[in-house]
């Protein structure tokens, strides 16, 4: 990466003017090609708004179009009304996913270091991994007490499998060097782990961690479809049950926005967990 | 005060395997002694010095570590291998505090280990990435970590084999002067005839197949070892042709193929031929 035009410390007026130019190219050949695809995706937004307006059979849901949706979107930012489900719904995939880790990193971990455990694990687990979490979505609600419990429990076995497999991969990688060396000086059970099979696999979690952030939100919204009263879900539900589309086609792009702002910070801690020398 | 060792008729066997890999090896290595194990590729040196490092238990004999049967591994003895296998996410500092930390003596273990860097010469790289070293500091850093612990003993596997003629030579002296220094006992393992006659007080050639102990030679000569002196040189050529006899039974030394020492092999056919020191490294270097 190319980071001399931003820490370069211009010492005269002159010299500031180059520096604030360079900055400038910099970004603006770091940005042209994402924002040719942000208005690309515009275009496309606009023109199935148009499509829809103009034909007859679907002209009531013509507010999905980016002019309608945008002033939606600025009336339930600025009147706060977005915050208290964007709450509760990050709430809900934070424990969710604060589950799926607890359980995920250990299993992983062993699962990579025992073939046996490897090995009798896999039909079962390859098995419960294909059943998509809905389909759990009965059995939750019977077997939790609140509608809350019943989410963030169907969020964890979404979000479980990815991290799991990712930390898995991650052992099996790690140079069995690492381990016979620090077995020779010395290293207890808790040693291995905390000084050589963490770090060696922090980036494998991280990128499991990022998958399991993807599917989670997906199943976020679905899940709260049902039961409960908040949650980016329920908004979208309630906007269609009283037919302000506007505002429907607002929180969903407050889905997609959320969901981008979390998967870049995923993608930060994935950059900063590898202990590959920066070159 | 380094460690004596016993190793008592070790017969190993991997598991399914009919043929043994070691038979019979008996050896005993005194206190501070420093052992070269050279032979031919397979006929298990690894093998044998993983025993001695308690990273393998020999499935009939025993080694002994000052009297006390070797079942596990311990700081006070201390293995290192070709590849210097630091952790790439530690500074040069974290490394080779590693042994340190394992056994709990973090009280001075700074001061302990900057006068070990100071030693190997790496202390300016002491907050360093150890991704940033190169080959020959790399192998130095994993030799401060292996010295950290005050072991009493130090097993190396073809430990400078990866490096190039110069850094070599210096790492091969460097472990000479440490060891002697400290009074501790080694055992390594080589392919290369100069190294052993170099570093070793005793050379032990193994035959292959299965491993067994053929010959051992004295090499009395003092520290330190001028590489070109008479002596030096006879001791490589007798060495060289014990070292042909396992490769090539009932027949005239001359190694020709593979992984072993073929570089040296003018030189040992005709000390006569070895010129001046800087020009033989030179050429050796080239
Ligand atoms: N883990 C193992 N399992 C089975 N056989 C092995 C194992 N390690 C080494 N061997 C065999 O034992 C013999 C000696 O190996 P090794 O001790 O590595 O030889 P050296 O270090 O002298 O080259 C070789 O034939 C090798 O194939
Ligand atoms: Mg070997």
């Amino acid at each position: 990466m190319n980071r001399d035009a931003t820490f370069d410390l211009p010492a005269t007026p002159g010299e500031w003017g180059w520096a604030s130019l360079r900055t400038a190219n910099h970004l603006r050949r770091r940005l042209q090609y994402p924002l040719l695809g942000i208005a690309g995706l515009l275009v496309l937004w606009w023109w199935g708004g148009w499509a829809i307006a103009n034909n007859p059979d679907t002209m009531a849901f013509a507010s999905f179009a980016p002019g309608p949706t945008l002033t939606a979107f600025w009336d339930i930012v600025s009147s706060g009304q977005v915050w208290s489900p964007i709450e509760s719904s990050l709430h809900r995939v934070g424990f969710g996913l604060l589950y799926a880790i607890l359980i995920g990193v250990p299993l992983g971990v062993m699962i990579g270091y025992f073939n046996v455990l490897r090995e009798t694990t896999h039909v079962p687990f390859q098995f419960l991994r294909m059943i998509s979490p809905l389909a759990w979505m009965p059995i939750a609600v019977l077997a939790f007490a609140t509608w809350d419990a019943a989410i963030v429990f169907l969020i964890a076995i979404a979000a479980v499998w990815p991290i799991t497999y990712a930390t898995a991969h991650g052992v099996q990688r790690i140079d069995p060097m690492w381990l016979k060396v620090g077995n020779n000086l010395g290293a207890n059970p808790y040693h291995t782990l905390r000084y050589i099979v963490m770090p060696a696999i922090a980036q494998d979690v991280f990128a499991g961690i990022r998958l399991a952030v993807g599917v989670a939100w997906i199943v976020l919204v679905p899940a709260e479809y049902l039961g409960v009263t908040s949650g980016l879900g329920y908004a979208i539900n309630d906007a269609r049950d009283t037919l302000e589309y506007d505002k429907l086609a607002a929180f969903v792009l407050v889905i997609g926005l959320i969901g981008y702002m979390l998967d870049a910070i995923c993608v930060r801690l994935i950059r900063r967990s590898s202990y590959h020398a920066e070159s | 005060m380094g460690a004596a060792i016993s190793i008592d008729y070790i017969t190993h066997h991997y598991p399914k395997q009919t043929d043994p890999t070691l038979q019979d090896i008996e050896l005993t290595v005194s206190p501070g002694e420093t052992i070269a194990l050279i032979g031919q590729s397979g006929c298990g040196k690894s093998t044998l010095l993983h025993m001695l490092a308690g990273l393998l238990i020999p499935s009939e004999g025993a080694v002994r570590i000052n009297g006390h049967q070797v079942i596990k591994p311990s700081p006070r003895w201390n293995m290192m291998f070709q590849k210097p296998s630091l952790y790439p996410w530690m500074t040069v500092r974290r490394n080779a505090s590693l042994g340190l930390i394992f056994q709990g003596r973090q009280e001075g273990m700074n001061k302990r280990v900057d006068a070990l860097l100071e030693t190997v010469g790496l202390a300016e790289k002491a907050e360093v990435n150890v991704q940033s070293l190169s080959g020959g500091q790399q192998q130095r850093v994993a030799l401060a970590r292996s010295l950290a612990t005050d072991p009493e003993l130090l097993l190396l596997d073809e430990p400078f084999s990866a490096l190039d003629a110069f850094t070599k030579t210096e790492l091969q002296d460097e472990v000479v002067r440490l060891s002697r220094d400290r009074g501790i006992t080694v055992v390594f393992v080589t392919h290369d005839i100069e190294e052993a006659v170099a570093m070793a007080d005793r050379v032990v050639v193994m035959g292959s197949n299965p491993g067994t102990l053929q010959h051992q030679l004295k090499v009395d000569l003092p520290h330190p070892r001028d590489r070109t002196s008479p002596g030096f040189t006879e001791l490589k050529a007798e060495l060289m042709e014990f070292f042909g006899a396992t490769r090539h039974p009932a027949s005239r030394p001359e190694p020709t193929d593979d992984t072993s020492s073929s570089a040296e092999a003018p030189e040992a056919d005709d000390p006569a031929a070895s010129g001046s020191a800087p020009a033989r490294r030179a050429i050796r270097a080239a």
